[in-house]
């Protein structure tokens, strides 16, 4: 038999897992394919000088701005205990309905757009009010914890009900035979959601309410970095503390007086409202013209035409392009984090260097990661590229480590480089692509708001549009941004099930609380 | 009669495991269900306890207590229809002594009593057992369908709880592995075999014998 030939036979023999490899391996193409299309320039005259003087500020933190960090800290703490309570009680009940098909779709196209995305709606609709901040969380997070808590109800143990005599009453069965099955689990996933919530309160800032992001915005531009540093030390300080201070019997006290905390704002006029949704939203062609007449629609369709391939087109390709990168770089960032918190590879000390790195890098909003590498480099794809890897990296690393603390191994096993190509990775590996095919969806929601910071994703074109208050448009580019993060998140689900990862995406969840959570 | 079945099919969704059976229970009797594992006792018992669910107290095979409640609120579950949900969840939130005065005497009689406000799912496997007993005691009425309420106790409990039922409820239908229990405490035994009623007889014109030879190859 002739070498050419011998060569599919040694394809065809190839391991189970190969499918996954293939899989990868097609991935980091289109990565190196869109690398090639992306803009990744350095357009600062001297990023190094930046570099120096934000090290300089991160060894000097300047705690006695304390004024700005207290205000700055209460009221992100504020807006993400009401805007996540609110989330997690709407979601909460709509579980309980999640069977209806209007429900689960509604779920998830508010859960599709971004929180910042909602802020710029509602900061059109009712002002800069601490409304606009609460309901900019709760609406999304309403989205999420509806799905997860329905999931969780639907593979808790039921054997309960068969038990329970006729004529108990819905509220009496739920709360006897169905809510304590479950009670655990939603607390534990609702105290890592809160963490993603001081997240999302944090960023909120950079539109304009009164959180975390807003003084980090001026304290940068200000170049005052000891501020900045100070800023985001004590926000790490508050995350890692979060078990201490955040107890479920304390949350009633916190929820008092949260509303308080909010400040104040300009008054909600109702007149403002109604013209939002009656009006500015409606697209200019058809806005206050007669709906039966065929020309008025003939305009609308250009209008709609020019949109798509002026705007949206653009925008698409950006932010698939910057996604792709992006997960391939988180791929690749928690290959390399994981051993970093892991017994396997490292010692204590190690380990805990390992764990204050990885903390950190999870902890800062990919939003404010990318606004400072913004500064040092100008606006290219770069910024984002690193912030988006950096953050997801350790995200995924983070998980990856505690799995590969559980790995049990023969006596004599290898060590180092031989250890982990040959003994972790490859038990890991569909895990990892578990997690990252989760985290899919969560890059490209990401990579489409960073477009505010000018890098041409979809959310370069829907700032554009607000900054012209053509809220037609922008409404219609935020639809769109919706649609691309549905269909990314069913194509995610796809692959997940033809690469048999659905089951380990299911014990994902309760691992990152787990982990998050903690 | 009290549970009567006609000429049925029973099994679960894709398959059938018992076929063309037809049986009735009439009020009063005490009846033991015997055979090997995998013979289709469980299903019978589970047709029975499905379609007579408004009859009859319940102890299904896998007890179905809710693992994070206490064995207190576990037992209290047999009667939730007793009372209206805002009594239910104070009795929740706050264990009325109304309740646990009820509730008390129970858990004593079967060996429980420091364990009444223990979560269900710390438990072992025959104090779960024991729970879910006094939760059909608890619940009362006329009857009780169990599923092996005594798999996991020792003899002596064993007795306690088959005399205990048997005081209770008038009508008892259990499925037992034990033989002995079920020529001691039963009024009628039913033998199933290979999908099949394989005998239903008044306990007293049966042997041991009779019986063992339904776990013969």
């Amino acid at each position: 038999m002739s070498k050419l030939l011998s060569i599919p036979d040694a394809l065809l023999n190839r391991p189970q897992n190969s499918s996954m490899v293939g899989t990868s391996f097609m991935f980091v193409c289109v990565a190196l394919v869109c690398l090639y299309l992306a803009d990744i320039s350095i357009s600062t005259y001297d990023p190094w000088l930046e570099i120096h003087r934000m090290m300089l500020g991160v060894i000097t933190p300047d705690f006695f701005a304390i004024d700005a960090i207290g205000s700055a800290l209460v009221k992100t703490v504020a807006f993400a205990l009401v805007g996540v309570s609110l989330g997690a009680v709407s979601g909460f009940f709509l579980a309980q309905v999640y069977h209806l098909r209007t429900v689960r779709l509604a779920c998830s196209l508010v859960r599709s757009v971004h929180e910042l995305f909602w802020a710029l709606i509602f900061l059109q609709m009712l002002g800069l009010t601490p409304l606009t901040g609460i309901l900019a969380i709760a609406l999304p997070y309403a989205g999420i914890c509806a799905k997860v808590y329905s999931e969780t109800f639907e593979e808790a143990e039921a054997s309960a009900l068969q038990a329970v005599p006729l004529g108990s009453g819905i509220v009496s069965t739920f709360f006897y035979a169905r809510l304590p099955e479950v009670w655990v689990h939603i607390v534990n996933y609702t105290g890592y959601r809160f963490e993603c919530g001081l997240r999302s309160s944090a960023v909120l800032g950079f539109v304009g309410l009164p959180t975390l992001g807003f003084y980090l915005e001026s304290a940068f531009n200000e170049g005052n970095y000891s501020e900045v540093s100070a800023l985001l030390i004590t926000f790490y300080v508050l995350i890692a503390t979060i078990r201490y201070w955040l107890r479920l019997k304390f949350l009633g006290v916190y929820l008092i007086a949260a509303p308080f905390l909010l400040g104040g704002g300009a008054d909600i006029k109702l007149g403002n409202v109604m013209r939002f949704l009656t009006v500015d939203i409606v697209p200019a062609p058809l806005r206050g013209s007669d709906l039966l007449d065929a020309s008025n629609w003939m305009k609308f369709f250009s209008w709609a035409q020019n949109m798509l391939t002026d705007q949206a087109l653009p925008g698409i390709i950006a932010t698939i392009v910057l996604t792709q990168i992006a997960l391939v770089g988180t791929a690749f960032l928690s290959l390399a984090f994981f051993p970093l918190i892991s017994e396997k590879f490292l010692g204590k000390y190690g380990r805990m260097v390992g764990h204050l790195f990885l903390v950190i890098v999870r902890s800062t909003p990919e939003f404010i990661l990318a606004y400072v590498f913004l500064h040092l480099w100008g606006p290219s794809m770069l910024p984002a590229i690193i912030a988006l890897s950096l953050h997801n990296g350790a995200i995924i690393g983070h998980l990856m480590g505690r799995y590969s603390n559980e790995i049990r191994l023969r006596p004599d096993h290898a060590n180092g480089v031989n250890l982990y190509g040959y003994e972790i990775v490859p038990r890991l590996y569909g895990q990892f692509l578990a997690f990252l095919f989760y985290r899919w969806e969560v890059i490209m929601r990401e990579t489409a708001i960073l477009g505010i910071l000018g890098i041409a994703t979809l959310g370069f074109y829907v700032d554009s549009a607000l900054a012209d208050i053509r809220l037609d448009r922008a409404m219609f580019l935020i639809a769109i941004t919706a649609l691309l993060n549905v269909g990314i998140d069913s194509l995610s689900r796809h692959i997940r099930q033809r690469l048999r990862l659905s089951r380990t995406v299911q014990n994902h969840s309760r691992v990152s609380t787990q982990a998050d959570g903690k | 009669m009290l549970f009567q079945l006609n000429n049925e099919n029973l099994g679960y969704k894709q398959s059938t495991v018992l076929h063309n059976i037809s049986l009735s229970i009439a009020k009063g009797e005490r009846v033991a269900l015997v055979g090997e594992s995998g013979a289709g006792k469980s299903t019978l018992l589970s047709a029975l306890q499905t379609r007579f669910k408004d009859k009859a107290a319940l102890i299904p095979q896998d007890v179905g207590l809710v693992r994070n409640l206490s064995v207190f609120h576990n037992i209290y579950m047999g009667r939730l229809n007793a009372h209206g949900a805002g009594y239910n969840l104070l009795n929740l939130a706050w264990p009325q002594k109304r309740e646990v005065d009820q509730i008390k005497p129970l858990v004593e009689q079967l060996g429980l009593a420091d364990k009444l406000f223990k979560v269900a799912g710390e438990l072992s496997g025959g104090q779960q057992q024991r729970t879910a007993v006094c939760r059909a005691l608890y619940q009362g009425g006329s009857a009780v369908i169990g599923d092996e309420p005594v798999s996991a106790v020792d003899s002596h409990m064993a007795s306690t709880i088959m005399k205990a039922l048997n005081t209770e409820f008038d009508t008892v239908v259990l499925a037992l592995h034990d033989v002995d229990l079920a020529l001691k405490f039963s009024s009628r035994i039913i033998g199933i075999k290979a999908g099949a009623i394989s005998f239903d007889q008044p306990t007293d014109e049966l042997s041991r014998q009779d019986l063992d030879f339904l776990y013969e190859g």
